[in-house]
């Protein structure tokens, strides 16, 4: 029952609102280490923000980048991060928030590097459509 | 199910699980600590409605605390330091040393996070909490109290806090261990009373943190009054790998004899056990389930205590007190309809 209602959460939160401006807002409900999406597609050009609800009792994070930004950030000892767009730390139980500007067509990874978290699968591929 | 269900039967069974370095009972759920909890071996009893489980903690030395979260059936009722030898006797049964061949035979507090705290007690130098909660309040009060979780930790409690939401959270303290002067490989056997319907042998949790292909490998030893049923039903030695039926037999009398003769463990009967024996070799990724064991004597092992089917949630008669109304108001509704139909039958 859970994992049905964590599937309808997952396809809700990528109806994507129309925010003010060219901006809209993609949200990503956390739940078991899995960001419940293991895709998603964007416009060359478009500005998203990323809003990150973590329902679980753990941490996590968001960080988008290509396959070099992702093996760095599995590598680093970095603990937090907020200040660069398109990285984000989630407490547990907390929500916190990104926003990224898809520049060029071609493909990026979103995923979470806290220990072990991407090796179990907590990542996804990025489309950015010309 | 209530106490009374199980009147008339006398169903006894005792499970030992004993892991392997690579895997343990209880999710180890701080793995960066410098203290490895080499092994941890369990024993589950089940004697007229009480559970008994006995489990063992190892450590291979190193100054920094290191914890364990084992789920359980039930509230326990007491938790105390057990026997000294019962887990290593049962090992002995099935791999004794070639050496002795010839001879072998001679009070609740609301934690922070939602959690409940029903128990907490020291025995040696581990320190003991009974937790009762969700997944995710487990999960929470175990992160404020210093337990490091895995990314599989939240999917994991929530398997099992939906059927039990009892926890076990064990914390060996190594300054108390050197004072206490134990040393690296001593163990402390830990014996908890819980009284319970629905037994159940833990599974999954030997998975915890292990990763999808990493291997498991266990051994679970029951001791029942019959040949007992389980679910899922083991497989034959033949097949290599998964839940394997190693032995199934009468017990030897010289183990009750032994085991009995431990502290605290006279509850077991002292005759006429059934004997099981099973090895389980997988991937901690096929290993999704636990292991249900059917001790009414009817040969019906739940889906439910195997944690192969999803629980139904059914209002309380015992807790939801403003259930009781509303059940009394239907039951008066029939009642009255029936009698009207009734009258205006004969009328």
């Amino acid at each position: 029952m859970k994992n049905k209602a964590c599937a309808v959460l997952a396809l809700l939160a990528f109806s994507c609102a129309p925010a003010s401006g060219s901006v809209r807002t993609v949200v990503l409900d956390v739940e078991h280490s899995s960001f419940g999406r293991e895709r998603m597609t964007f416009s060359e050009g478009e500005t998203v923000r990323f809003l990150v609800r973590n329902g679980d009792p753990i941490d996590h994070e968001l960080i988008i980048g290509d396959d070099e930004a992702q093996r760095l950030h599995e590598e680093g000892t970095e603990t937090h991060h907020g200040d660069k767009p398109g990285e984000v730390t989630v407490p547990a139980g907390a929500t916190a928030e990104t926003t990224y500007t898809f520049a060029e067509p071609g493909t990026l990874m979103f995923g979470c590097h806290l220990p072990g978290h991407y090796r179990y699968g907590m990542k996804g591929i990025i489309t950015i459509e010309a | 199910m209530k106490r009374g269900s199980w009147l008339g039967v006398t169903a006894v069974f005792l499970v030992l699980v004993s892991a392997g370095p690579a895997s343990a009972c209880g999710g180890l759920v701080n793995p960066n600590g410098t203290v490895s909890l080499v092994r941890t071996t369990t024993m589950v009893g089940y004697v007229d409605g009480v559970e008994h489980y006995v489990t063992s903690f190892e450590f291979a030395g190193g100054g920094a605390e290191f914890g364990s979260i084992v789920p359980l059936p039930g509230v326990p009722s007491k938790v105390e330091r057990a026997g000294d030898w019962t887990l290593q006797r049962l090992v002995e049964e099935v791999q004794p040393p070639v050496a002795l061949e010839d001879g072998a035979e001679a009070a609740a507090t609301a934690g922070s996070a939602g959690a409940q705290v029903l128990l907490e007690t020291r025995i040696d130098a581990l320190d003991i909490t009974i937790l009762k909660g969700g997944g995710d309040e487990v999960g929470r009060w175990a992160r404020e109290n210093g337990f490091s979780l895995t990314p599989d930790a939240p999917e994991v409690l929530d398997f099992y806090a939906q059927r039990s939401p009892v926890f076990m959270a064990a914390r060996f303290d190594p300054a108390a261990a050197a004072a206490d002067g134990q040393n690296v490989g001593d163990g402390t056997p830990v014996h908890l009373t819980i009284p319970t319907p629905n037994p159940w042998v833990p599974l999954r949790i030997l998975g915890l943190g292990l990763g999808r292909e990493a291997s498991v490998e266990a051994d679970v030893f029951l001791l029942t009054e019959g040949i007992p049923e389980m679910l899922p039903a083991p497989a034959q030695p033949s097949d290599r790998d998964g839940l394997l039926l190693e032995r199934s037999e009468e017990a030897p009398r010289a183990l009750l004899s032994d085991l009995r003769s431990d502290k605290g463990m006279q509850w077991i009967p002292a005759s006429d056990m059934w004997f099981t024996y099973l090895r389980i070799d997988t991937t901690a990724g096929a290993l999704d389930h636990d292991l249900a064991i059917d001790a009414t004597g009817r040969s019906d092992p739940s889906p439910v205590a195997a944690g192969l089917a999803t629980p139904v949630r059914l209002p309380d008669l015992d807790d939801d007190a403003s259930f009781t109304p509303w059940l009394v108001a239907f039951l008066v509704g029939v009642g009255a309809l029936a009698l009207s139909k009734y009258a205006w039958d004969r009328a």
